[in-house]
């Protein structure tokens, strides 16, 4: 099977391409790229006008499988990555049970080659069921295939048992993930702890405890070596820690979500628990700086933090009630295109870069780039085509997002995975 | 009098007419026999946090528009845990019920459940968030004593991080350019006071001077628990009202308390029982405020707040 993706806006920063190229994915692998290739037998895709990117990465998402499989499947979640335009997902240990240990990497890894179109890469927890008081058994999981140790979204809060947690991940040379949130400070909080938190009369989610957490680990990085990644970053002060540590020449990357892009804490107040994240949405800003760290280079990469819950769990109570999360892939490049891109604060270079080389290289995964030789993992995005948010269109089980509704321009048209169209729209 | 909406969730909503409308209306009633407001109508008080004095106040105000009334228990339950807020709402609607006065431990969780019922609801308190009839009947009291609310200068001490009454008077009393003023420790101010307009200090003294009324919230023991005090006797160190304190007071400034009171630790017995203490009249105020919210609401139409309306309706 052989597909000519024609005439599009090629964009491949690691080949540093951005211009028009048709591509040749034939027998699961890009064969060729140049500028005018001959169509012969194989089957065209006409894509200009359009962008072809290689195939989207999201480091972070929650599939919910095992245990959780009413908020989210592995079959829905990676349907809805396809839709969203990724390829390749990298999924969060707090599953029931927890993965932390080969069997549960076992599962999921039969399950999503049974049930997932797009790649499915596993993060362990680092510690045993995701409790923070005795390390998983790194070198079991390592061979089992996880490509990264997390602790998301439960925090290790014993600084001691984090530092050792990070020196077995160099040990196996893992990246280790980090939701960084002093677990003391945010008891019972709902949102950031500012102007809506004493609105609404509900305990905060102070940004202290998220820069707490992110100072520590930060220096914990320092001293053990390990390739520290850090989660959804949302403050400005660790954005301003990231900058001074990559100075100092410590491995530290990290990612930053859409929504976390784009909203304030505002957003609470008209989307209620539909805009109840942890981290959550903050100010004013903390927007400015988490986009001025992604222009810059200090925040990496772009992930989601894909987190589905059940329509009776968002909104069947009050936003104190309802669990902390939402959905992201289907949103996430109509959302950065329509904010950033189109507004003219982030160039398309940049967004394909965070978006598909810079995580691939982060985690070690194939891809993120369109080079003769490698996996047919490519992307069509329509740049210019306006669409509205409806929830209960979207693939996965999840509605909760805050951007029912929204205009946005930008949308992923076509996925393709090993040189399969998984998904056209 | 016109009145918003079918509910009273929280005062935020209001805007300065519509209080002020509502204030010339209780005054009205205040006036006026007022016992067939409510004729044929019943409210169902629903309880799900204890409480004494509001449900009490709620239940005279009912006797007083002679409406039946009926007082109701419940525990509050997690989302999944047993029948929903809205479902019991639906069961007290089926039952022929007009209003239901909810007292409940968690914050917003009102809001909802009233869109989905025809019940006219009432807050008598949601987690940290608002206690409306509190608000409109302190502010009542200050109108009533000062013939105005412009231009005074209320201070409030105490544990604001976690009063509904608080924020519920910030609300309104701004609306009518109150100069407000939060005093407590550090650990009890939450962030994001500025934004209502209201300054904050840790020093009592300083925010005693010019203010024209000190309203003082009640601490609570399990505070101690969390680290936000070290001690109840600790805090009245720094923050107990007295009567030595009050001296540097404007002789005119009087002393309010939502109640109830834990005499010797955030206000001792001499001023709450003493000459500035408004303390009682609010307890009384109460009953009128929340007489004049059923009534309001049992008589939802368009009209002008003279007293001659009223008796005529």
């Amino acid at each position: 099977m052989s597909v000519l993706i024609k005439g599009g806006r090629v964009i491949d920063p690691a080949n540093r391409l951005d211009g028009t190229y048709d591509i040749l994915v034939e027998g699961g692998k890009v064969t060729r790229v140049g500028a005018s290739v001959p169509t012969g037998s194989h089957q065209v895709y006409d894509a200009s006008g359009k962008w072809v990117v290689p195939g989207l990465i999201d480091v972070h998402v929650h599939l919910r499988e095992p245990g959780q499989t009413l908020k989210e499947t592995i079959k829905t979640g990676t349907q809805a990555a396809a839709r969203g335009g990724f390829t390749s997902v990298l999924t969060m240990p707090n599953t029931d049970p927890v993965i932390d240990s080969p069997a549960v990497v076992e599962f999921i890894q039969l399950k999503s080659k049974e049930q997932s179109l797009v790649r499915v890469y596993v993060a362990a927890s680092v510690t045993k069921g995701g409790l923070g008081e005795r390390l998983s058994e790194a070198a079991g999981l390592k061979a089992a295939g996880i490509s990264a140790l997390s602790d998301d979204p439960f925090t290790v809060m014993d600084s001691e048992v984090m530092r050792r947690g990070m020196e077995y991940a160099r040990t196996y040379d893992l990246p280790i993930t980090t939701h960084c949130e002093d677990k003391r400070m945010v008891v019972d909080g709902v949102v950031h702890e500012g102007e809506v938190s004493m609105r609404l009369g509900v305990r905060g989610l102070p940004a202290a405890a998220e820069d707490i957490i992110t100072s520590r680990n930060i220096l914990l990085a320092e001293m053990t070596g390990c390739h520290l990644h850090l989660a959804h970053l949302s403050t400005a002060q660790a954005v301003d820690m990231v900058r001074a540590a990559k100075r100092r020449g410590i491995r530290v990357t990290a990612e930053v979500t859409p929504h976390h892009l784009v909203l304030t804490d505002h957003a609470v107040e008209a989307c209620g628990a539909h805009a109840k994240m942890n981290p959550p949405l903050r100010t004013q800003m903390d927007v400015k700086a988490v986009r001025e760290g992604l222009q810059d280079g200090t925040i990496d990469c772009i992930a989601t933090d894909h987190a589905p819950h059940t329509a009776l769990e968002k909104e069947g109570g009050s936003l104190s009630e309802a669990p902390f999360g939402i959905i992201g892939l289907e949103t996430s490049v109509g959302i950065v295109m329509t904010e950033l891109v189109h507004a003219g604060l982030m160039t398309p270079r940049r967004m394909v870069e965070a978006m598909t080389m810079i995580p691939a290289d982060i985690f070690r995964f194939p891809g993120g780039r369109l080079t003769e030789g490698m996996a047919g993992d490519v992307t069509v995005i329509d740049p210019d085509q306006e669409w509205t948010v409806e929830p209960n269109q979207f693939a996965s089980k999840g509605r909760n997002t805050p951007f029912a509704g929204k205009r946005l321009k930008g949308k992923v048209i076509m996925t393709m995975v090993g040189g399969e169209i998984i998904y056209e729209g | 009098m016109i009145w918003p909406s079918k509910d009273l969730l929280d005062v935020a909503s209001l805007s300065r007419e519509q209080a002020e409308e509502f204030f010339q209306y209780a005054d009205a009633c205040e006036k006026t026999d007022v016992s067939s407001l409510g004729k044929g109508k019943t409210v169902v008080l629903l309880f799900f946090e204890k409480s004494t004095r509001t449900r009490i106040s709620f239940e005279v105000a009912a006797g007083k528009v002679g409406a039946g009334v009926s007082v109701a228990y419940a525990e509050a339950i997690s989302v999944g845990k047993g029948e929903t807020l809205e479902d019991t709402f639906r069961v007290i609607q089926s039952m022929g019920v007009d209003a239901v006065v909810v007292r409940h431990p968690i914050s917003g969780v009102l809001e909802r459940p009233a869109s989905k019922t025809t019940l006219s609801v009432i807050n008598a308190g949601d987690g940290m968030h608002e206690h409306p009839t509190q608000a409109l009947l302190d502010a009542w009291t200050i109108r009533k004593r000062f013939g105005k609310l412009d231009g005074l200068r209320v201070t409030v001490v105490g544990d604001i991080l976690h009063s509904r009454v608080a924020r519920s008077n910030f609300h309104l009393l701004s609306k009518f350019g109150v100069q407000l003023t939060a005093v407590g420790p550090a650990t009890l101010l939450p962030a994001g006071l500025s934004h209502f307009g209201v300054q904050t200090t840790t020093d009592l003294d300083k925010a005693l001077i010019q203010a024209d009324v000190v309203y003082v919230l009640r601490i609570q023991h399990e505070r101690q628990q969390k680290s936000l005090i070290p001690s109840v006797g600790d805090y009245a160190k720094g923050y107990l009202i007295t009567a030595d304190r009050l001296a540097k007071a404007k002789s005119t400034c009087v002393v309010m308390h939502p109640g109830p009171m834990n005499r010797g630790v955030e206000i001792t017995d001499q001023v709450a029982d003493g000459p500035r203490s408004l303390i009682f009249d609010q307890v009384k105020n109460g009953v009128a405020i929340r007489t004049a919210v059923l009534a309001a609401l049992f008589n939802r139409r368009p009209a002008m707040t003279t007293r001659r309306e009223v008796i005529a309706l």
